[in-house]
């Protein structure tokens, strides 16, 4: 017979996160937005590159639900296909940010003559803004899609490889890593079976940060026109072509707009709210 | 204190070397031919020998970096393709609109988040507080030029509060050129104020937490004068450093900024030679901007001396 217990359980990560209402709100949020990016073809089944000059700058009404673009195409279908794009992007770059920075991040902390060059050219690339750095490289690799996010990796790999250098720095002290040295365990082991697993909750904090640190910026660079090809939708491109028509319909501007605002929102929040509930410590009253 | 400053110095030093080697090594990891990129897909082999020769970029690569390397110390950034003048003449020439848009755009941002992260902290948890951060948190995930593009179409197109776009022309006065980056520094101003919040914000939490502020109101001094006096004063070092920070959002914000308000500064000059092909201004630009970052990253770092007297390194 199962015995009863007045022992409080710790709460579980999941938990912890969605006990703040406006993680709970965002996380709901941006899985919404993510479905509808991800079932678009069954969602708006229009062709998203389908003209039509009839149909030209139709505001949003029952005919095309969030309006027709000044080649007649449905805005609802391109939104939906465009934010493939952007988290598509933004996804790619927390992914290969982190795994840049963290090799980085861990070569400098772990290894003491890596450390003082790794640091300085980590100092250097981040006195780069962002965009700037962004735009320079993507207009020596050229604009797809691929190009953007390794440009945008390579801006936002320092930002993960300081925080791992430090978190490094900390953990090859303890007496755990020592133990695992004095056991024989090679050197590739230690930081990542003994130093990487210990280091991921700021690591996973800052990729969710990035993520939507680079969805603005692939916004960015759409809308200045050094990003993706234009051929395939984004909502910094949608952005870039609705400006010029911003005076008939405001309408083609507006929804990208609200779809990049509401998709970072919903990342920030989710970070602020990772970095809660995976080490309170660093929940520094915000 | 002196050998911080000197040790400060030499690691400046390190950095912008660094920062000239990136910038260096990014316009060669061009695949194919830099020269023939440049000059777009009409341009003749012969067209690009000569080009290559006039860059340097058919000397072997060792070379080519330290006489880039020798020219840069020396304040020589290059040549511009599309202007035909010295790199660091086209730029000079565009700073004027950049510096005082990223200057006027800080005020801004201090003004709006100063006052609001301090009342907010000193009414934490309440109604005004969860709202001052929660539109902080929006003010920082709205693109800035979606927020540029709908002020300029409401502020300036419908209402005609403020020019819509350019910079006055070459006759425009001093002020009158002012005047149009206004609606520019206000738009840049509020996404940056965000940052700016959320740091005084926090930094004031930790301040009004402290044995010192708890004693000032024991002895009945004035809560305002509590606040403003002592707390806001200490809290100053986190507002500096963040300040300083927002230097490099202020660049990038600018950047977009002055392609949505047409303006002629430095953001708009990069992206046309972007388009142009024109990689020595690129590469000029990298180089102006980032040394910048370096050297106001010291100055802040040498400003917590000034304000704080315990800080001794």
């Amino acid at each position: 017979m199962a015995s009863t217990t007045a022992i409080a359980e710790e709460p579980g990560f999941f938990t912890l996160l969605i006990s703040r209402r406006a993680v709970l709100v965002a996380l709901s949020v941006f899985v919404v937005i993510v479905a509808l990016c991800v079932l678009a073809p069954l969602i708006a089944p229009a062709d998203p590159a389908r003209m039509s000059v009839r149909a030209r700058l139709t505001p949003p009404g029952t005919d095309f639900l969030l309006g027709a673009d000044a080649f007649g195409r449905d805005v609802f279908a391109r939104l939906l296909h465009a934010g493939r794009v952007s988290l598509t992007i933004g996804l790619g770059v927390a992914a290969l940010a982190s795994a840049i920075g963290i090799t980085i991040g861990l070569a400098a902390g772990f290894f003491r003559r890596l450390d003082a060059p790794l640091s300085r050219l980590v100092d250097a690339m981040m006195a780069f803004p962002d965009i700037l750095l962004a735009i320079a490289l993507v207009s020596i690799l050229g604009g797809s899609i691929v190009n953007v996010v390794l440009a945008l990796s390579i801006v936002y790999a320092p930002r993960i490889a300081r925080i791992v250098r430090a978190s490094t720095l900390v953990i090859r002290e303890l007496p755990y890593v020592e133990a695992a040295v004095a056991l024989g365990s090679s050197t590739f082991t230690i930081m990542t079976t003994h130093v990487l697993r210990n280091i991921l909750s700021p690591i996973i904090v800052q990729a969710t940060f990035i993520f939507a640190y680079a969805m603005l910026a692939e916004a960015g660079l759409s809308f200045l026109g050094v990003g993706i090809d234009p051929s395939t939708p984004s909502w910094g491109i949608m952005i870039n072509e609705g400006r010029q028509y911003i005076d008939q319909a405001a309408f083609l501007i507006l929804f990208p707009g609200i779809a990049i605002s509401v998709s970072v929102l919903a990342l920030q929040l989710i970070g602020d709210g990772l970095r809660d509930a995976l080490d309170p410590r660093l929940a520094k009253d915000l | 204190m002196a050998l911080y400053i000197v040790k400060r110095l030499i690691g400046m030093v390190v950095v912008v070397f660094l920062v000239l080697t990136i910038a260096f090594v990014i316009v060669r990891l061009a695949p194919g031919d830099p020269a023939a990129l440049m000059l777009g897909p009409d341009a003749t082999p012969e067209d690009a020998a000569e080009l290559r020769a006039r860059l340097g970029l058919d000397r072997p690569i060792v070379t080519q970096y330290l006489t880039f390397i020798a020219h840069a110390v020396q304040g020589d950034l290059g040549q511009s393709i599309f202007f035909r003048q010295p790199v660091t003449q086209v730029l000079a020439s565009r700073a004027e609109p950049t510096i005082f848009l990223s200057l006027f755009s800080l005020a801004i941002a201090l003004i709006i988040a100063t006052p609001i992260g301090i009342y907010a902290a000193y009414r934490r948890g309440s109604f005004l507080d969860q709202g001052a951060i929660t539109v902080a948190m929006l003010a920082a995930s709205i693109p800035s030029f979606w927020t540029g593009l709908m002020f300029q179409r409401y502020l300036a197109t419908d209402l005609g509060w403020f020019p819509a776009s350019g910079y006055g022309g070459p006759d425009a006065g001093f002020l009158a050129r002012m005047g149009y980056l206004v609606l520019p520094s206000i738009v840049l101003g509020i996404v940056n104020s965000a940052l700016i919040l959320r740091f005084t914000r926090a930094s004031m939490l930790d301040i009004l937490d402290e044995d010192y502020i708890r004693t000032a109101r024991s002895k009945g001094m004035r809560e305002s004068r509590v606040v403003l006096r002592h707390a806001l004063k200490n809290a100053a070092i986190p507002i500096i450093t963040v300040v300083g920070l927002t230097y490099a959002l202020l660049v990038s914000g600018a950047v977009v900024t002055e392609r949505v308000f047409n303006i002629p500064g430095m953001g708009n000059l990069v992206v046309s030679a972007v388009l142009r092909r024109d990689y020595p201004v690129i590469q000029g630009t990298l180089i102006v901007v980032a040394s910048l970052y370096v050297l106001i990253n010291l100055v802040t770092d040498l400003l917590y001396l000034a304000v704080d007297k315990r800080v001794r390194y």
